[in-house]
C-alpha cells in the first residue's frame, strides 16, 4: 500500500533507521518539529493565516515573491552551514580511523552530500531568484515580471524541492553520492537506499522551478523595460541577469535528461550509467558538468552585477567601462559552455583535449579579470564611503583575485594532475563561491535592505558580519589550501597523520567565525522582520535613495515601493537612468495620474507546489497510486488556472495612486529631500 | 589570566606544529620525475599570477584609502567611466598572462600525458615495470602480470625503474593517486587508463583513491615501497611462497564488499594480502566485465553488436559470423 515505508522485505529502505540510531538526527529533528510547531501556533494564535493567504502565499507581486525567495534562502542558509560546521568540527577530530569524530562514515557521507546540494540548489539558487525578483523589475522600470503567475508556481516547486531535501534527514536517509552523484556510484546496485532518490526528485522539482524562473526573467529583461531604456542603457546588474539566465536555460535541460536517464536506471531497471549492458559512467559524468560547470557562472555573474551596483553608488561615481563589462559578459556566457571538460582532466581523455578544455578555462579569467579591474577604476577618484555593502563589495574584489589565481592554477592541466580531488579544490572553489559569490550576494541584501524595509540594516552587526566572515573564510579555508598541498584527497572522514590535525583545528576556529558572522545576519533578519511585525506588516514609506547618490531606478521610488512600482513608466535617457534624472534635475511627478493594471493573486502555484511534494514523496517511498492522482491533480490544478481562472487582473484607480504618492511627497518634503 | 595564559600556549603549539610540519607538504617535495616536473610548473605559474594579483590587492587597498569620502583633497571625477588607454591595459594585461600560461600548459600537457612513456632520458631504457591497478569497493588489486602476483593495498617497485599501471575499477569511479610522484588518474569501470611514474628516489610514499567511491573510500589507502632491484626481487618472491591463488572465483569472492556502516569488517577488507599465481587474462577480464562465467567480454559483446548494425553490414571490417565463445581466453589485454 504505501511502497517503501511499509515493505517489511526492503532491507535497504528503513524510514526511521536514523531516528532511532543517530542522536544527532533526532535532536535536530526535535529542534525543527518544535520550531515548526511554535511558528505555525503563533501564526494561528495571532489570526495570520487569512492574511498571509491573501497577501503572501496566493500573491503574484514580484517584490513579496522575491521576499519568500530569500528567507527559503537563508532557512537553507542555516541548514547547509549546520552541515559544514558539523563536517568542520568533525573532521578537527577525525584523526584515527573510521570510528574517530562523531560521524560514522555513512553519516559524513551524507552530510558532504547533503552540504554541497542545499548550498547550491537551495541556498544561493533561491537567494539570486529572490534578488533578481525583488530588483530586476524595479531597476528595469516595470511593474512585475512578464509572467507572474509563473513566477508563484515557480517560487513554490522550488519551496517543494526544498522540503522534500529537509524530509530526508528525518525520514529515510539521503544520498552518499557527493553533490553531482557520479554513476555508477549512483545506480540502483551501488545507493540503492531512498537518500539517492530525495536526491533525484528534490533536485527535479528545483530544475523544473529554475528553468522556469530563466524563461520569465529572459522575457522580462526583454519586453518589460522602461521606455527609452535600449539593452545597452540597462544597468549592469540586468545584464548579468540577462546572461545568467540564458546559461540556466541552456544548462538545466542536460541536468534535467541525465537525472531522468539514472531514474530510467534506478526506477525501469535500464543501463545508461550503470556497468552493464553496453552503459556508460563517463557519459553522465560529461552531462552533470556540461550543467555544474556553467552552473558557477548562473552563481557568480549576478553577483558581478551586484558589486557593479554597489561600488559606483558608495565611490559616487560612473561605473568605469560599461562597454567592455557588457562584453565581458557575453563572452563569460559562451566561455562557460565550453569548459567543462577540466572537470576530468585526470580521465586520460589524451593531451589534445585536455590542452582545449584547459586553455579554454583560463581564457574565461580574462574577461574576469577585466572587471575587477573596471571595478577598481570606479574606486579611482571617487568618493567612498565605507557603508556594509561597500566592505563586503571590496572584500568580495579582494577576496575573489585569491580564487581567480588558485582556479587558473587549476586549469593547467599537469598542476590540475596533482590538484584534482583534493583538499585544495575544496578550498579553492569556496575561496571562489564564498568570496565571489556569498560575499557579493550578502553585499547585496545589505546594499538593497534599505529599499525592501524603508529603514537601513543595523550598522554595527553589518560590518560585524562582514568582518567574521571575511576572516572566518581565511581561517577556515587557508589551512584547507594547506592540507590540499600535503596530498590529501578531499570527503576524508578520517585520517592517520598527526600533522593534519592542527589544520583541521584552524579550520573549524574559522568555521565558528563564519558562525558568528551568520548570527549576526541572521540577528539583522529577526530584527527585520520583528520591524515588520510591529508594523502590522504595513511598512511607513520612506525615503527613495537612503544611501545617497544611487544610480538606477529602484532609487527613485520610495522605500518600501509601492505595490503598483512606478506610478508612471519613467523615461530613461542613460544608463545611470536615476542619476541621469537627479542631474538634469526632472521634477518627480506629483499629480495627475492615471489607474494602474495589475494581475489578481491565484492559489494554483501553492496548491501545485503543493502536489508536487506529494508527487515527489512517493516516487521516493515508490507509492506509485499516489504518485500518479498527486500529478494528475497538478495538470488538473494547472489546466484549471489557465482555462477557467480569472485572468483579467484588477485596477488600482487613479485617486488611490494619487493618495498613495501623496504620502511619499509628505515624507519627502518632511525630509527636505528632493526626488 | 590563566586562561589567556593557556590560549597564548595553545597557539604556540599550533603554530609550532604547523610549520614543523612543513617537512610533509608531499606536493611540494615530489619523489619522481612526474612529481617534479609539476611542482616545477605550479611555481612558475602562480609567480606569474602573483605578478598582477598581488598589485591588484594592493591597489584595492590604497584606492580605499586615498579615495575615501572623508580625504576631500584627493581628485574626484563623478563622470569618469571612459578611457581608453586605461581599458586597453585592462584587457591588455590578463590577455599577456593568459598567453604565456596557455604556452606552458600546452607545452607540459604535452610532455606529461600520463598514457606516454617517459623518455629514455629520464627513465633509462629499461623496460618498464607493468603494475595493473583494479579500485574495488574498498580496496585496490595490484596485479604484477610478469612475475603472476598481486597485492591488496601494497605497491612495491623499483627505485629508478618506470612503472607502468594500468588502471580500472570494478564498480565505482575512483582515482589512483600517489602525491609524491604525481599525476592522479581516474580508475574507472570499463575503462583502462594508462599512467607512467617513475620514483627517482627510495622511500615509503602514502598513496590513496582521489575520488569518493563510497562508504569505505577512505580505507583505500596503500603505500608505495620504492626499493633498490634486490629488495623488490626479494619481496616478490616473498609474495610468491605466501600468496593464496588468484583466479576468477577468488577474484568475484575478493570483489563483494563489506556492509555499508560495517566499521571494523571495512577494516579488515582492507588491509594487505598476497596472491600469487594470478589467472593470466584476470585484468583483461575485468576490464571487459567478463569475469563471471557466462559473460561476453565488452568488446567482443560491441563488435558483435557493430557487425550486427546497418553500418557493420554495408562495411563491414568486424567478422559477423564469429563464433562467441566466452569460455577460452583472450591472447592478452
Amino acid at each position: 500500500m504505501f511502497g517503501r515505508f511499509t515493505d517489511p522485505n526492503d532491507q535497504t529502505a528503513q524510514p526511521f533507521y536514523a531516528l532511532m540510531h543517530e542522536p544527532i538526527v533526532l535532536y535536530t529533528c526535535i529542534v525543527v518539529v518544535v520550531l515548526a510547531v511554535v511558528v505555525l501556533a503563533a501564526i494561528t494564535l495571532l489570526g495570520w493565516w487569512k492574511p498571509l493567504w491573501k497577501n503572501w502565499i496566493t500573491t503574484v507581486d514580484h517584490k513579496r515573491i522575491g521576499l519568500m525567495y530569500i528567507i527559503l534562502a537563508i532557512v537553507m542558509l542555516v541548514r547547509g552551514f549546520a552541515d559544514a560546521i558539523m563536517m568542520k568540527g568533525h573532521q578537527a577530530l577525525a584523526l584515527g580511523d573510521a570510528s574517530a569524530g562523531f560521524l560514522p562514515p555513512d553519516h559524513f557521507d551524507q552530510v558532504f552530500t547533503a552540504h554541497g546540494v542545499i548550498m547550491i540548489f537551495f541556498m544561493a539558487t533561491p537567494l539570486l531568484f529572490g534578488l533578481l525578483n525583488y530588483i530586476l523589475p524595479l531597476q528595469l522600470g516595470a511593474r512585475d515580471v512578464a509572467f507572474p503567475f509563473a513566477n508563484n508556481l515557480g517560487f513554490w516547486i522550488t519551496f517543494a524541492g526544498a522540503i522534500l531535501i529537509n524530509i530526508s534527514l528525518g525520514i529515510g536517509n539521503f544520498a552518499r553520492v557527493g553533490w553531482l552523484a557520479y554513476a555508477p556510484l549512483s545506480d540502483g546496485i551501488s545507493s540503492p537506499d531512498t537518500g539517492m532518490d530525495y536526491y533525484l526528485w528534490s533536485l527535479q522539482l528545483s530544475g523544473i522551478a529554475t528553468t522556469m524562473g530563466a524563461v520569465n526573467f529572459i522575457a522580462t529583461i526583454i519586453k518589460c523595460r522602461a521606455p527609452g531604456m535600449a539593452m545597452f542603457k540597462m544597468p549592469i546588474f540586468a545584464w548579468c541577469a540577462l546572461v545568467s539566465n540564458v546559461i540556466i536555460l541552456i544548462i538545466y535541460p542536460p541536468l534535467t535528461v541525465a537525472f531522468a536517464l539514472l531514474s530510467c536506471d534506478r526506477f525501469l531497471g535500464f543501463n545508461f550509467f550503470t556497468n552493464d549492458g553496453g552503459a556508460n559512467p563517463m557519459l553522465y559524468v560529461n552531462y552533470v558538468w556540461i550543467f555544474g560547470h556553467p552552473e558557477v557562472y548562473v552563481l557568480v555573474l549576478p553577483a558581478f552585477g551586484i558589486i557593479s551596483e554597489i561600488v559606483p553608488t558608495f565611490s559616487s561615481k560612473r561605473l568605469f567601462g560599461y562597454t567592455s563589462m557588457v562584453w565581458a559578459v557575453l563572452v563569460i556566457m559562451i566561455l562557460s559552455m565550453l569548459v567543462w571538460g577540466h572537470h576530468f582532466f585526470t580521465m586520460g581523455g589524451g593531451e589534445q583535449v585536455n590542452t582545449f578544455f584547459g586553455i579554454a578555462t583560463m581564457i574565461i579569467a580574462i574577461p574576469t579579470g577585466v572587471k575587477v579591474f573596471n571595478w577598481l577604476f570606479t574606486m579611482y577618484k571617487g568618493r567612498i564611503r565605507f557603508e556594509p555593502p561597500m566592505l563586503w563589495a571590496m572584500g568580495m574584489m579582494f577576496t575573489f583575485v585569491g580564487g581567480g589565481l588558485t582556479g587558473v592554477l587549476l586549469s593547467i592541466v599537469p598542476a590540475d594532475f596533482q590538484l584534482h580531488n583534493t583538499e585544495f579544490l575544496v578550498a579553492h572553489f569556496h575561496h571562489t563561491i564564498i568570496g565571489g559569490v556569498v560575499f557579493s550576494y550578502l553585499g547585496g541584501l545589505a546594499f538593497w535592505f534599505p529599499k525592501v524595509f524603508g529603514v537601513k540594516p543595523n550598522r554595527a552587526l553589518g560590518i560585524a558580519s562582514f568582518w567574521f566572515w571575511f576572516f572566518g573564510f581565511y581561517f577556515a579555508f587557508f589551512p584547507i589550501y594547506i592540507v590540499g598541498l600535503m596530498g590529501e584527497t578531499r570527503r576524508m572522514q578520517h585520517y592517520l597523520e598527526p600533522s593534519l590535525q592542527p589544520y583541521f583545528i584552524v579550520a573549524f576556529f574559522g568555521a565558528v567565525l563564519i558562525l558568528l558572522g551568520i548570527l549576526c545576519f541572521v540577528i539583522q533578519v529577526i530584527l527585520a522582520i520583528w520591524y515588520l511585525i510591529k508594523n502590522k506588516c504595513t511598512l511607513p514609506v520612506n525615503e527613495n535613495d537612503p544611501w545617497g547618490d544611487a544610480r538606477s531606478l529602484e532609487w527613485s521610488i520610495s522605500s518600501p515601493p509601492p505595490v503598483y512600482n512606478f506610478a508612471e513608466l519613467p523615461q530613461v535617457e542613460d544608463e545611470d537612468a536615476y542619476w541621469d534624472m537627479k542631474r538634469r534635475g526632472v521634477p518627480r511627478k506629483t499629480s495627475g495620474f492615471s489607474k494602474i493594471h495589475l494581475p489578481s493573486n491565484t492559489n494554483a502555484g501553492f496548491i501545485g507546489g503543493i502536489l508536487l511534494l506529494i508527487v515527489g514523496f512517493s516516487l521516493v517511498w515508490h507509492i506509485w497510486w499516489l504518485a500518479a492522482i498527486a500529478f494528475v491533480g497538478f495538470i488538473f490544478t494547472i489546466l484549471c488556472h489557465s482555462l477557467l481562472g480569472n485572468h483579467h487582473g484588477y485596477y488600482i484607480s487613479a485617486e488611490e495612486v494619487q493618495k498613495t504618492e501623496d504620502q511619499f511627497t509628505a515624507v519627502l518634503n518632511a525630509k527636505g529631500v528632493k526626488a | 589570566m590563566k586562561k589567556i595564559k593557556y590560549i597564548t600556549g595553545l597557539a604556540a603549539v599550533l603554530a609550532s606544529a604547523l610549520l614543523l610540519s612543513g617537512c610533509e607538504w608531499d606536493l611540494l617535495n615530489p619523489a619522481g620525475y612526474v612529481a617534479h616536473q609539476e611542482r616545477t610548473l605550479m611555481y612558475i605559474c602562480v609567480a606569474v599570477m602573483l605578478c598582477v594579483v598581488i598589485p591588484v590587492m594592493i591597489a584595492i587597498i590604497v584606492f580605499a584609502i586615498k579615495f575615501r569620502a572623508t580625504n576631500t583633497q584627493s581628485e574626484y571625477l563623478p563622470d569618469w567611466g571612459n578611457s581608453h588607454r586605461v581599458e586597453m591595459i585592462m584587457w591588455g594585461i590578463p590577455i599577456c598572462i593568459i598567453i604565456v600560461l596557455a604556452s606552458l600548459t600546452g607545452y607540459y600537457t604535452f610532455k606529461l600525458e600520463p598514457s606516454r612513456v617517459l623518455s629514455a632520458t629520464v627513465a633509462g631504457d629499461q623496460k618498464p615495470l607493468q603494475i595493473d591497478a583494479v579500485a574495488m569497493d574498498w580496496k585496490w588489486l595490484f596485479i604484477y602480470p610478469e612475475y603472476g602476483v598481486a597485492t591488496i593495498n601494497e605497491i612495491y617497485a623499483p627505485v629508478n625503474r618506470q612503472v607502468f599501471l594500468q588502471i580500472s575499477s570494478e564498480s565505482s569511479i575512483n582515482a589512483f593517486w600517489v602525491p609524491r610522484l604525481g599525476t592522479v588518474l581516474y580508475a574507472m569501470p570499463q575503462m583502462n587508463a594508462k599512467l607512467h611514474l617513475i620514483a627517482d628516489v627510495e622511500g615509503v610514499f602514502k598513496g590513496m583513491s582521489a575520488n569518493y567511491s563510497g562508504d569505505g573510500f577512505n580505507e583505500m589507502r596503500f603505500m608505495w615501497h620504492s626499493v633498490p632491484q634486490d629488495k623488490f626481487n626479494n619481496w616478490i618472491l616473498q609474495v610468491k611462497n605466501a600468496g593464496k591463488p588468484l583466479g576468477r572465483a577468488e577474484y568475484l569472492d575478493l570483489a563483494r564488499h563489506p556492509k555499508v556502516g560495517d566499521v571494523a569488517a571495512k577494516k579488515k577488507d582492507a588491509q594487505v594480502r598476497y596472491f600469487s599465481n594470478v589467472e593470466k587474462d584476470l585484468y583483461y577480464r575485468i576490464v571487459n566485465r567478463c569475469v563471471a562465467d557466462g559473460r561476453i567480454c565488452n568488446e567482443r559483446l560491441m563488435a558483435r553488436d557493430a557487425a550486427s548494425s546497418l553500418w557493420g553490414q554495408l562495411c563491414s571490417v568486424f567478422d559477423a559470423d564469429y563464433k562467441f565463445d566466452n569460455t577460452t581466453s583472450q591472447d592478452g589485454a
